[in-house]
């Protein structure tokens, strides 16, 4: 069965600060001279390796995954799956 | 008789043994401290579920997720569900988050560091087991040790427990007001421990059962033997 490369990012809801961001906003990238930066939102990245039928297959199971395991908290957190190939 | 309760131990939890040692020496409990693969069909025979502080699979993808899938956890959510008492301390706290037992979040602290110190928690309700016996508007010095003790949820998850009288303590300062300065997590409403709607199922990031003893407090209080002796209280009238 083929293999696809999947992308899940987690990131925080624009409801829930993220301090994590606005310091590497505010204390790295504007104290360095990138005044034109306006907004950065930290997030996680997973990269998956997943066996499927096909791209759609594979984008199915990577969203029945994170939902059954609670890979993000639909709270806090917003979640996005891309099957690179 | 004697409460008989169960602490699970995780891969990482690293309070535990605190949290058994203040419910068996200082409060003269039953209290077993039981790995989480022999724990999963042993749960009925005790009045109280503990899940103690930690690190619990290292916090790895986020506090208490790794925990909170684990087999353990389906018969702690049906006893749960059931009445059983169920408490959660610390990472404990983020594990009944995170498997669905109690509503929100728990993310980074703003301050973005890890906060280690003595806080006061504001008594907001005498509804859960872990307050039963506590006056609403009291005080209780109890120490936190967290760097994901931020307690988040949305607008009407708020709403839910403010109208259902959930919230059980919150962060406040000498004169038993909710100020910012108080908050050492940027918790919403200044939010440390909440319980489900039933009031059976209490979580809270600070460690009371490191307050349980005066000689460990800098003002020689023991507020956090009221957190256990309202869980008897409770589990005597249930």
């Amino acid at each position: 069965m083929p293999k696809f490369n999947a992308e899940v990012i987690i990131e925080g809801k624009k409801n829930a600060r993220d301090p994590e961001g606005e310091t590497i906003m505010r204390d790295l990238m504007m104290k360095h001279g990138y005044k034109m930066v306006s907004s950065v939102r930290s997030g996680k990245i997973l990269k998956v390796i997943v066996e499927a039928r096909d791209a759609s297959e594979a984008e199915a199971i990577c969203w029945k995954m994170v939902n059954e395991l609670r890979i993000y908290n639909p709270v806090a957190h917003s979640c996005s799956i891309k099957i690179i190939d | 008789m004697t409460m008989k309760v169960i602490v699970i131990q995780f891969s990482g939890s690293t309070c535990d043994r605190d949290l058994v040692y203040a419910m068996r020496e200082v409060m003269g409990w039953q209290v077993d401290l039981v790995w989480y693969k022999e724990a999963t069909n042993v749960l009925d025979d005790y009045d109280a579920i503990f899940l103690p502080g930690g690190f619990s699979y290292g916090d790895h993808l986020r506090a208490g997720i790794i925990a909170a899938n684990t087999a353990v956890m389906d018969n702690v959510k049906k006893l749960a569900n059931d009445g059983t008492p169920v408490f959660g301390v610390c990472n404990g706290f983020q594990i009944l988050v995170e498997s669905g037992l109690l509503p929100g979040a728990l993310i980074g602290n703003d301050t973005l560091r890890f906060s280690c110190k003595w806080v006061n928690l504001r008594v907001e309700t005498n509804r859960s087991a872990a307050t039963s016996l506590g006056i609403k508007g009291d005080l209780w010095r109890v120490p936190i040790a967290h760097g994901e003790g931020r307690y988040f949820n949305d607008e009407l998850g708020l709403k839910e427990l403010n109208d259902n009288d959930q919230i059980v303590w919150r962060y406040a300062d000498e004169n038993s007001q909710i100020t910012k300065e108080a908050n050492p997590n940027g918790s919403i409403e200044n939010i440390a421990g909440i319980c489900n709607l039933e009031g059976n199922v209490v979580g809270l990031m600070p460690h009371p059962e490191r307050a349980s003893e005066s000689a460990l407090s800098p003002w020689g209080t023991d507020d956090g033997r009221l957190y256990f002796k309202s869980i008897e209280n409770f589990f005597r009238r249930i």
